[in-house]
């Protein structure tokens, strides 16, 4: 059933659900939500299928009207979501009667904001997932234009939720970037490791799905170009200007620009959602410490189940 | 050699250098991978001398994947990779004329060569597909003739039509959608590079041969202008 109407798209807002899977040696991205962790609380929060699609809002701009009595929630950037002109409170499941207008207004803090809907929406599925990816220009997805109506299925489902405040990220931290060194790594010389571990570093405005662009310490001798080969979710790419891009879903799935390693999965999703300006520094960390943190993370969002009050999550036997 | 990239992938390295018989021993390991490993394997990449393999960290740690990994390659013989490795051959028609290769003229002209030159260098060697990326069916094909290898433009145009056939380097490759790009643009191809039922027409390890049709015989073979 259509469940949304599209008053204003905003800046860009796309469809995601978790992205894809065997597509890339057919050149296709990755894609799925720049930042894995509010996209993963806005289904929770409603005890969705964590891989369901949600709608990814870039610095808010989106104003929809409900064409059903629904429960949404909503999560990530806080971009001063209004019901009907009256705030309320990001990171909490939402009712809207039919008529009602919810309007994001500008994210001051983050970058991306999820919208999730009982059961996820209902888009086009290509490359098995909804996933957006607009480089990639596909008639069957593109991004949310004013007038489109969006459905998905109503389970008359209405909790009511808020993502406990531990939980809930100030995207306006300066982020440190945790490094697993790889790839080319050893080819760069020890004065350039040294400026990059001691260097905050800008985000630029040139930062999108695509990768993040930053300005600061320019590597002096970064290695020659490489053969081109596969590049994994938060590699560092060193073009000849010295300058690294750390590069995320929507990247291109080969490059032959030499490579630092990756940033790791968790400090991916929390850089997506830092906006130009703000800056980050890296820092080594290591596999184990690395998998076992993301290890964690996922566990806590299959492993759990909400408390009756709505407001903490159990762990389940 | 096989050694972690990331927290979710590895990367096999194969070899250091570019060579066709490399590349069907990808394709060949990639097919045994992919054929074994449904349970953790999220994504494979092969590229000219590498593979990079993505897992899922919840249901394998990088040891356990390298270890798996490391035996299937040990066990996947010479003799398998010469009976499978062999890839499809594609013979792609291109239309090269400067209405449509914007380049055509600038590279005869730098390379001392004329257009039927440039044309006949392009359509006599068998390419070998070495890569997929860029763009959704963007294949990576190599090596072309030296007598027209020629570097991308300095500034990439806003615009290459879907299509276009292009060199840089020593490289080619076919554009399957309009898309920004640098390539030097010789004529351009009415064959699809990719569907969204059956993906891309190129895969790694196959092998391309290109061969110059008239306008008209473009124009039947669905091609636009």
């Amino acid at each position: 059933m259509k469940l949304l109407k599209v008053i204003s798209p905003g800046p860009r807002t796309t469809v995601q659900d978790a992205g894809r899977r065997h597509y890339q040696k057919h050149g296709l991205a990755q894609a799925g939500p720049a930042d894995r962790v509010a996209f993963l609380w806005a289904n929770k929060l409603l005890d969705n299928p964590l891989g369901a699609a949600c709608l990814e809002i870039t610095l808010g701009g989106l104003e929809v009207e409900a064409l059903a009595g629904l429960t949404i929630a909503l999560t990530g950037a806080d971009a001063q979501p209004r019901v009907n002109g009256r705030p309320v409170s990001n990171w909490h499941t939402l009712h809207l009667s039919a008529g009602d207008r919810l309007s994001l207004t500008t994210a001051s803090c983050g970058r991306y904001s999820y919208l999730a809907v009982g059961g996820g929406f209902r888009s086009p599925v290509l490359f098995g997932s909804q996933s957006v990816v607009v480089r990639e220009q596909f008639d069957a997805l593109q991004p949310l234009q004013a007038g489109d109506e969006l459905a998905g299925s109503d389970r008359g489902y209405s909790p009511d939720r808020v993502v406990p405040a531990s939980a809930q990220p100030d995207y306006g931290l300066h982020l440190p970037l945790r490094l697993i060194a790889g790839y080319q790594y050893e080819q760069f010389s020890r004065a350039d490791l040294t400026r990059l571990l001691t260097s905050d570093y800008r985000i630029s405005a040139q930062s999108d799905r695509m990768g993040y662009k930053l300005e600061g310490a320019a590597l002096q001798t970064p290695p020659p170009g490489i053969v081109s080969e596969g590049i994994a979710l938060g590699s560092v790419q060193v073009p000849g200007d010295g300058v690294p891009i750390v590069l995320l879903q929507d990247r291109q799935t080969v490059g032959g620009y030499p490579k630092l390693g990756t940033v790791c999965a968790i400090d991916c999703y929390r850089l997506a959602q830092r906006q130009p300006g703000q800056t980050v520094r890296f820092e080594l960390t290591d596999l184990a410490t690395a998998q076992n943190e993301r290890a964690l993370l996922e566990r806590q969002f299959r492993q759990t189940t909400w408390t009756p009050a709505g407001d903490e999550l159990r762990w389940s036997d | 050699m096989i050694t972690c990239v990331s927290d979710d992938s590895m990367l096999i390295r194969l070899g250091e250098v570019i060579e066709p018989s490399l590349t069907s021993r990808i394709a060949t390991y990639c097919r045994a991978i992919e054929a074994r490993f449904g349970d953790w394997l999220i994504d494979l990449v092969p590229s000219y001398t590498t593979i990079l393999v993505v897992y899922d960290p919840l249901r394998i740690d990088f040891r356990g994947a390298r270890r798996q990994v490391s035996q299937l390659l040990a066990d996947t013989t010479l003799s398998d990779t010469q009976e499978t490795g062999a890839g499809a051959v594609h013979d792609i028609p291109v239309y090269y004329h400067p209405e449509c290769g914007p380049d055509l003229q600038t590279l005869a002209d730098a390379k001392g060569l004329t257009i039927d030159e440039v044309v006949d260098y392009h359509t006599s060697a068998t390419y070998q597909v070495y890569a997929i990326g860029f763009l959704p069916g963007f294949g990576f094909l190599g090596s072309v003739d030296e007598a027209i290898a020629a570097p991308r433009h300095r500034s990439p145009r806003d615009r290459v039509p879907a299509g276009s056939v292009g060199i840089a380097n020593r490289q080619t490759a076919i554009y399957p959608k309009a898309s920004p790009g640098g390539w030097q643009i010789i004529g351009r191809s009415p064959t699809p590079m990719f569907d969204v039922e059956s993906l891309s027409l190129l895969q790694v390890g196959d092998r391309v041969r290109f061969h110059a049709v008239s306008r008209d015989e473009f124009r039947d073979l669905g091609g636009s202008l």
